[in-house]
C-alpha cells in the first residue's frame, strides 16, 4: 500500500513538474508574441506621414514579356514612397491603346508588388501603361510609359538549360540503347521489391486469397500510372499462371479500361483465356477519399493476401498502407511523390523508391532496348552529381574568399539549375 | 493494329506537348491536346459509371458476401444523380446552378459527403502513429538514428524543447533543440530528399523517351 501511495506521489510529481514547464513555456511564448506585436505597432506608428504632393512621380516602365507567344507586357514600377503611407492599400494599373487612346483599368496590385504582367495585349498593338497608388480615398497617378509592343519568341530561351540537360540525358539514352541492341551486356542492380513479385503473388496462391492491385489514384495522363500499369502486366501474366485471383479497384474510367486489356492479355498469354473475368477490373468513383473507404472496404472483408500499390499517391498512401499491414498482406508499393515515400516504407514490406518505379518495366522485360534508357539515366546522375560537386566548391570559394571567377560559376550553375 | 493506332497517337501528342513547353507559338497546341484528353475522360466517365452499377447489381442479385453494402452503394449513387441531374430541390429550378445554396444536392454534399470523407481522412492521425510506432523502433543503427532524430524534431516543434535547451549559451545556439530540428530538416532531410527528386526527374525523362520513341508498350498489353 505504502509503496503504491509512493508511486502515486512520484507520478503526481512528475506530472507537475510537467506542467509548470508546460505552463511556464506558454507564458513565455505569450509574453514574446505580446513583445512582437507591440513592435509591430511601433514601427506602424513609425511610418511616414509625409504629404501625397512631396514625394514625387511613380516611374513607370513596360517592356514586351521575354519568352513567350506575344501575348504579354511586362509593366514595373519605382514607387518613391506612397507604399509607406498611412491609408495606402495597393496600386491600380491603366492600359491605353494607341487606336483608342483612353486609359482603361486592366488590373490591381498589392502593396509590395513592383510589376504587373498585361497578358491580354494583341501582338503588334501598341499600348502605354499608368499605374495609380491609392491612399485612402485618393489616388496618385504617374506619368504614361512609352508606347510599347508584344511580339511573337519563336524559342522560349529562358528554357535553354533544361533543353541541354535534356539532350545530354537523351543522347546518353540513345546511345546506351544502342550499345545495348548491339549485344553488350549490361549490369543491372537488383530491386528487392520486383523480385519479390513472384513469392507476392505465390503467397496469395498458397492462401487461397485474391491479390489487391491499386495504380495510384490518378488518371491515365499521368507517368506513373503508366509505369504502374507496365508492372500490372507482368503481375497478372504470374497470376494467370499461378491460377490466383486479381482485384483491381480504380479511380478513373480510362485506367480500368487499360487495366482490363492488360490482364486479359496476360491471361491470354498464359494459355487461360478463360479464366479472366471484366469483374477483376472494376471502377469505385473518382473521390479521393470515397476510393479510399472502397479500397479499405476490399482490404476488410476479403483480406487480400497480397497489395500491389503501384503509381501516383497522395494522403491516402498510409491509409491504404496500414489497412493492409492490419490484414498481415504482404505489400509491395512504388511512387515518385517524394512526401508519400516514408509511409510506404514504413508501413509496406518493399517499396519501389522513385526512379526504381520507371526502371520497373526495363528491369521485368530485360529487353536491351530498355535496360539501355536505364544506363542512360546513370549518366545524368554523374552529372547532377559532378554538378553539386562543383557547385558546393564554387558557392564556398565565392563566399570564403570572394573570388570572381568561382562567384560567376556559381551564378551559372544557379541558372542552369534553378527550378523557375 | 489495335497496338499501333494508339502508339501513332501516343508518339505524336507526345512530341507536340513537348514542343509546347519550348515553342511559345506552339503552347496552344500543348492545352489544346490536353483538353482532348478531357473530353475523352468524360465520356469514359459514363464507362465507370455503368460498370459500378453492373457490379454492384450483380452483388444485390446474387447476394454475394456483404451485398448490402451494394444496396447502400447504388442507392447513394442513383439519388445523387438523380437530384443533381434533375436539380431535385434547387431554388433556382432546372436552369440554376446544380451547387446552388439550399439545394439538395448541395445540402446532401455539406452534411453527408464532406463529413464522411473528413472521417476518412482523419483515419491518417492514427494510421501515422500505428506506422510510426512501427518505423521508429530502435532495431538496428538506422532505425535508432531514425528514432533519436524523429525525437529531436518532435521535441523542437514544441515549447518544450525550447525551454530545455534554452539556457545553452547563443554561441553554442546550434545545440538548442530548436536550431538540432532546424538543421536536421534542412540539411540531411533536404538533401536526401533532393536526390529522390534528382533520380526521380531522370527516370521520367528515361521513361518520357521511351514512350516517345515507341520502347515502352508495356502499358498498350503484352506483345504477343
Amino acid at each position: 500500500m505504502r509503496m503504491t501511495i509512493t508511486q502515486t506521489t512520484h507520478s503526481l510529481s512528475r506530472i507537475s513538474f510537467l506542467s509548470i514547464i508546460l505552463t511556464l513555456s506558454f507564458f513565455i511564448g505569450v509574453s514574446q508574441l505580446r513583445a512582437q506585436e507591440s513592435d509591430t505597432s511601433a514601427i506602424a506608428a513609425e511610418q511616414t506621414q509625409v504629404p501625397i504632393a512631396n514625394l514625387g512621380q511613380i516611374t513607370v516602365t513596360a517592356a514586351d514579356s521575354p519568352d513567350d507567344n506575344g501575348d504579354r507586357i511586362t509593366v514595373r514600377w519605382i514607387d518613391p514612397g506612397y507604399r509607406d503611407l498611412n491609408g495606402f492599400t495597393g496600386y491600380e494599373i491603366f492600359r491605353q491603346s494607341t487606336t483608342d487612346g483612353e486609359f482603361v483599368l486592366i488590373g490591381n496590385a498589392a502593396l509590395v508588388d513592383t510589376s504587373f504582367l498585361d497578358e491580354k495585349a494583341p501582338t503588334g498593338e501598341n499600348f502605354s501603361y499608368k499605374i495609380s497608388a491609392v491612399i485612402g480615398s485618393q489616388r496618385q497617378d504617374s506619368e504614361a510609359s512609352s508606347p510599347v509592343s508584344s511580339v511573337v519568341q519563336w524559342f522560349n530561351w529562358g528554357k535553354i538549360s533544361v533543353v541541354i540537360i535534356g539532350l545530354l540525358v537523351c543522347s546518353a539514352v540513345i546511345y546506351f540503347i544502342e550499345t545495348a541492341k548491339r549485344g553488350k551486356k549490361l549490369f543491372l542492380r537488383r530491386i528487392a521489391g520486383l523480385e519479390a513479385i513472384d513469392e507476392a503473388v505465390g503467397r496469395a496462391t498458397e492462401m487461397g486469397r485474391p491479390v489487391l492491385f491499386v495504380a495510384g489514384t490518378q488518371d491515365m495522363d499521368d507517368v506513373q500510372t503508366l509505369a504502374g500499369l507496365t508492372i500490372l502486366g507482368r503481375v497478372s501474366r504470374t497470376i494467370a499462371q499461378y491460377d490466383s485471383q486479381i482485384n483491381m479497384p480504380c479511380r478513373s474510367s480510362l485506367v480500368m479500361t487499360a487495366g482490363r486489356e492488360m490482364i486479359k492479355e496476360a491471361y491470354a498469354m498464359a494459355g487461360r483465356p478463360d479464366a479472366y473475368s471484366d469483374d477483376m477490373v472494376h471502377y469505385t468513383t473518382d473521390e479521393q477519399f470515397g476510393f479510399v473507404a472502397a479500397v479499405n472496404g476490399i482490404m476488410v472483408r476479403e483480406k487480400p493476401a497480397t497489395c500491389f500499390y503501384l503509381g501516383a499517391f497522395f494522403a491516402e498512401s498510409l491509409i491504404l498502407a496500414e489497412t493492409g499491414n492490419s490484414i498481415d498482406a504482404i505489400q509491395i508499393a512504388g511512387t515518385a511523390m517524394p512526401a508519400q515515400l516514408p509511409f510506404f516504407v514504413a508501413a509496406c514490406d518493399y517499396t519501389l523508391i522513385g526512379e526504381e518505379l520507371f526502371a520497373a518495366s526495363a528491369y521485368l522485360s530485360n529487353e536491351p532496348k530498355q535496360l539501355g534508357s536505364l544506363k542512360g539515366q546513370d549518366l545524368g546522375k554523374v552529372v547532377a552529381m559532378a554538378a553539386i560537386v562543383i557547385g558546393v566548391i564554387a558557392v564556398t570559394a565565392s563566399e570564403a574568399w570572394q573570388i570572381d571567377s568561382m562567384t560567376w560559376l556559381a551564378d551559372l550553375l544557379h541558372r542552369m539549375f534553378a527550378i523557375s | 493494329m489495335r497496338r499501333q493506332v494508339p502508339l501513332f497517337i501516343i508518339i505524336c501528342v507526345g512530341w507536340v506537348l513537348l514542343f509546347s513547353v519550348f515553342i511559345p507559338p506552339m503552347e496552344s497546341w500543348g492545352e489544346e491536346a490536353s483538353l482532348f484528353f478531357d473530353i475523352i475522360a468524360v465520356f469514359a466517365f459514363f464507362l465507370g459509371g455503368g460498370n459500378l452499377i453492373r457490379v454492384h447489381m450483380m452483388k444485390v442479385s446474387r447476394k454475394s458476401a456483404s451485398w448490402g453494402y451494394s444496396v447502400v452503394t447504388l442507392v447513394g449513387f442513383l439519388m445523387m444523380l438523380y437530384v443533381g441531374l434533375f436539380k431535385i430541390g434547387n431554388p433556382a429550378g432546372i436552369g440554376g446552378s446544380i451547387d446552388a445554396k439550399g439545394s439538395w444536392f448541395e445540402l446532401m454534399f455539406t452534411f453527408v459527403m464532406s463529413p464522411l470523407q473528413s472521417t476518412m481522412y482523419s483515419l491518417l492521425a492514427f494510421f501515422v502513429a500505428s506506422a510510426s510506432y512501427r518505423a521508429f523502433r530502435a532495431k538496428n543503427t538506422e532505425a535508432t538514428i531514425l528514432l533519436l532524430a524523429a525525437f529531436v524534431i518532435l521535441l523542437g516543434r514544441t515549447p518544450l524543447g525550447m525551454v530545455m535547451t534554452a539556457w545553452i549559451p547563443e554561441s553554442f545556439s546550434i545545440f538548442q533543440i530548436p536550431n538540432m530540428a532546424i538543421w536536421i530538416m534542412n540539411s540531411p532531410n533536404l538533401a536526401g530528399q533532393r536526390a529522390i527528386m534528382i533520380g526521380i526527374a531522370l527516370g521520367v525523362i528515361s521513361m518520357s523517351l521511351r514512350l516517345l520513341l515507341g520502347i515502352e508498350r508495356g502499358y498498350l498489353g503484352q506483345e504477343k
